[in-house]
């Protein structure tokens, strides 16, 4: 394994993270070493500048504000260019600059001829799909498998998926005259740069509404490129405008006078700032926030689909996913049997390089989300729970976190309550359906669900039961543009995806 | 012969299927034209029993079929149609005479009434799709019921207003909280009778009267309420009640006021009312051997 060679020299800090692990479980059997050579995906064609401006009116301008910040590649700790930061007046610029586009082109233009702009941008990503999937890797440290196989191919498939409605909205709400907003403030978390900036900009533009865009402070730059193909697709100036910077200029583009609705995706601590701001200003607004997962593996369960879903439901992305499936709901029968199978498929996970293919773990985002973890894990280790962790080896620079879970925890652990966004999982039991169901709904979230049992219909019977808008069912992390994805209770409202995804851009 | 001396009603608060005085004792007193009645004036305490009934009743609601629920909101509407004069009545109080707009109201009231009935057994499916996922997965989105809804009706016209606000979160399934017209409360105790015959589960539908200042607060801070319809004249009450709804990212309907004509019109009776009271629930399975 690449990373196991640069860590050579670092024997002693892996040694002290051994100690302090608590055995959750014995070991299996022991699993056959694989060791991998290096497969690191090219990137020296990955020409940055040094700086980036703002992408205001169709057009790269330079901040009012003059300020410029660094992005980080979390898995090096090297900083890749600078991006402007925008202040109040560059917010000012591009709201007028996305209004002047409603008002003068996009308004005005048909269905048919916006949905052939939105085609154009799905297509051009698709051409450069391995040149944003490196990108994105680089920018926000999540493996190269992922950002190739997951992110991107999505990112395109929901300018497509929407590039169809753009044309045909009347047909999606009989009876109801469907017209656009207006101005549409956006602003998108660091876990899926490329993803969350389609899953914005696609509906909101397809139903005929201009667009001001703000990407996450760590992740900005495949964001950036996407405002290049949106130049090479020749949309008419303003209707995508992209405003970098950090809570400042989110917080400006939240109160900026000028909008018709905001769209958050994000935690769900600033999400309720953005609803009482929404709240006094009158202005409409969709949220998409955070997720404490329940994932239920009933006795009666596919033992081995169901330790694939839950690896995958916690540690995709190193678990900085809304939807994460961080709570573990076992039924107490299988318990140990369950616990052994993913302390086992646990060791095979290889954590590293994410440019690297076999990278199965990459870099945490960024250094405070690692704090972030290493607190609320430090926590959980505090209220008594046990700890497991892997043994892989961390690489020297860069921020890392070990596949971690733990058992012997209860409801009332901050590690059962609170979203971690890492590779931490909580591991609790129950007895029956009806206590597993009153523990999975025991959260103000309601993002998410997964169900493990063979048996239909009670898998039908939980799935119902289930305070949560996305319910996965003998799978786990699924997504596509058909489908609509978004929360009950605080984990936010309104839908995106399907024809659902459309409401939150269009006035009926 | 000497004339009769009427029987008159003690105005009640309806929680939980029972009519009952507000714990604090307390009434506001009403006065029409057949002298002073007193109105029950709830409190934050009774406000929070409403919810608790609410929230109760909402599993065995939800767990009743479409069709059976489709029944019981019908059977309302005949209910009311059996009360109708005592309806009339009730609005001709407030009004200080009897007029013919209170029959009206109570005509589309009732047409209301009966016309969500219907919706009961047909949003969901209305609002369902089966999406066509690039992978071998089964994918379905169906509409659920978001929980406990509180609602703070119209001032005007009161009946027509509070029943087009109740029967949408009642057709997707959720609990309602709904604090009555502040100026015009006794049609909605009138209401309340229908609803305690229709063999409607207790809980399901709550009604509070009093000071709307007092109780909007409450309810719009309560952590098991889930959503919000606020029909406020008042623009402050308003304001504060949406930002105290955000504690719990509450979904929050605010609607200035409208002239009464809009009540009669066609938008209160649009099926979009419904879904503003419901989450959309996506589900996966995957499909394959």
């Amino acid at each position: 394994m690449k990373t196991s060679a640069k860590t050579a020299g670092n024997g002693s800090k892996v040694k002290a993270a051994r100690e302090r692990v608590s055995v959750a479980a014995p070991p299996g059997p022991a699993t056959s070493k694989w060791e991998y050579a290096p497969a690191p995906e090219a990137h020296d064609y990955i020409k940055l500048q040094p700086r980036y401006d703002l992408f205001i009116g169709g057009a790269w301008r330079a901040p009012k504000s003059g300020t410029y910040s660094a992005s980080v590649n979390p898995a090096t700790e090297e900083t890749l260019c600078e991006v402007a930061e925008a202040g109040a007046a560059d917010i000012d610029r591009a709201v007028a600059a996305a209004r002047v586009a409603y008002q003068k082109y996009w308004r005005t233009l048909s269905g048919a001829a916006r949905a052939k702009y939105v085609y154009r941008i799905a297509r051009a990503i698709t051409e450069r799909s391995r040149e944003i999937a490196v990108l994105e890797s680089m920018d926000g440290g999540k493996p190269i498998k992922e950002s190739r196989d997951v992110d991107v191919p999505l990112a395109a498939a929901h300018f497509f998926y929407y590039a169809g409605w753009a044309d045909k909205l009347k047909w999606a709400f009989p009876n109801a005259d469907p017209r656009p907003l207006g101005v549409a403030g956006q602003i998108i978390p660091w876990n899926f740069p490329i993803l969350m900036a389609a899953w914005k900009i696609a509906p909101a533009i397809a139903c005929g509404n201009t667009v001001v865009l703000k990407p996450a402070e760590t992740t900005p730059l495949t964001a950036l490129l996407l405002a290049e193909i949106v130049q090479q697709a020749d949309l008419p100036p303003g209707v995508v405008n992209i405003v970098t910077g950090g809570g400042a200029t989110g917080s400006a583009l939240v109160k900026h006078a000028g909008l018709d609705k905001i769209a958050f995706t994000g935690s769900t601590e600033v999400g309720k700032e953005i609803a009482r701001e929404c709240a006094k200003l009158k202005r409409r607004v969709t949220l998409e926030l955070g997720g404490k997962a329940a994932n239920i593996v009933f006795d009666d369960a596919p033992l081995d689909q169901a330790i694939e879903g839950i690896i995958n439901g916690i540690f995709f992305n190193q678990g900085h996913v809304c939807c994460a499936g961080s709570r573990l709901l076992v039924q107490e029968s299988i318990h140990d049997v369950v616990v052994q199978k993913l302390h086992r498929r646990m060791q095979t996970l290889r954590l590293g390089d994410p440019l690297d293919k076999n990278t199965d773990i990459g870099a945490i985002n960024s250094k405070a989300q690692l704090d972030k973890i290493s607190m609320l894990v430090a926590s959980g280790e505090a209220d008594g729970c046990s700890r497991f962790q892997t043994e892989c080896a961390l690489p020297e620079r860069g921020y890392w976190f070990r596949p971690t879970f733990f058992t012997g925890v209860s409801l009332s652990h901050r590690i059962a309550q609170e979203e971690i966004f890492g590779p931490v999982l909580s591991v609790m039991t129950f007895r029956t359906p009806d206590e597993a169901v009153e523990k999975a709904n025991n959260t103000p979230y309601g993002l998410s669900a997964g169900v493990w049992t063979d048996k239909g219909s009670k898998n039908f019977k939980i799935v119902r039961e289930l305070q949560a808008g996305v319910v996965w069912a003998n799978t786990f992390n699924k997504f596509d543009p058909t489908s609509p994805f978004g929360g009950y209770k605080e984990s936010g409202f309104g839908r995106e995806g399907g024809m659902h995804g459309l409401l939150p851009y269009l006035e009926l | 012969m000497a004339t009769r001396i009427a029987v008159r009603k003690t105005y009640k608060l309806y929680i939980n299927g029972e009519f009952v005085r507000s714990e604090s004792g307390r009434t506001i007193s009403f006065e029409h034209r057949e002298g002073v009645t007193h109105i029950a004036r709830a409190t934050r305490k009774d406000l929070r029993d409403a919810v608790r009934a609410a929230k109760a009743a909402l599993l065995g609601w939800r767990a009743r079929t479409a069709y059976n629920r489709g029944q019981i909101v019908y059977r309302l509407a005949e209910m009311m149609e059996d009360r109708r004069g005592e309806l009339v009545e009730a609005l001709d109080r407030a009004n200080g005479r009897a007029t013919s707009t209170s029959t009206r109201e109570v005509n589309a009231a009732i047409d209301r009434a009966t016309w969500y009935a219907g919706w009961c057994d047909k949003i969901e499916q209305w609002l369902s799709t089966k999406n066509p996922v690039a992978g071998p997965h089964f994918n379905v989105s169906s509409p659920e019921p978001t929980g406990v809804v509180g609602i703070v009706a119209p001032a005007r016209p009161s009946l027509l207003g509070l029943v087009s606000t109740v029967m949408p979160p009642l057709c997707a399934a959720d609990a309602v909280v709904v604090i009555a017209s502040e100026s015009d409360p006794l049609s909605a105790v009138a209401f309340a009778e229908a609803l305690a015959t229709a063999d409607m589960p207790p809980g399901v539908v709550n009604i509070l009267t009093g000071d709307r200042r007092e109780l909007v607060p409450h309810l719009a801070r309560h952590m098991d309420v889930r959503a919000l319809d606020l029909w406020l004249d008042d623009a402050r009450l308003g304001a504060d009640a949406a930002d105290l709804a955000c504690a719990n990212v509450k979904r929050v309907r605010r609607t200035p006021p409208r002239p009464p004509s809009f009540w009669y019109g066609d938008e209160p009776a649009s099926p979009r009312w419904i879904e503003s009271f419901m989450e959309i629930k996506t589900v996966w399975h995957p499909a394959g051997l």
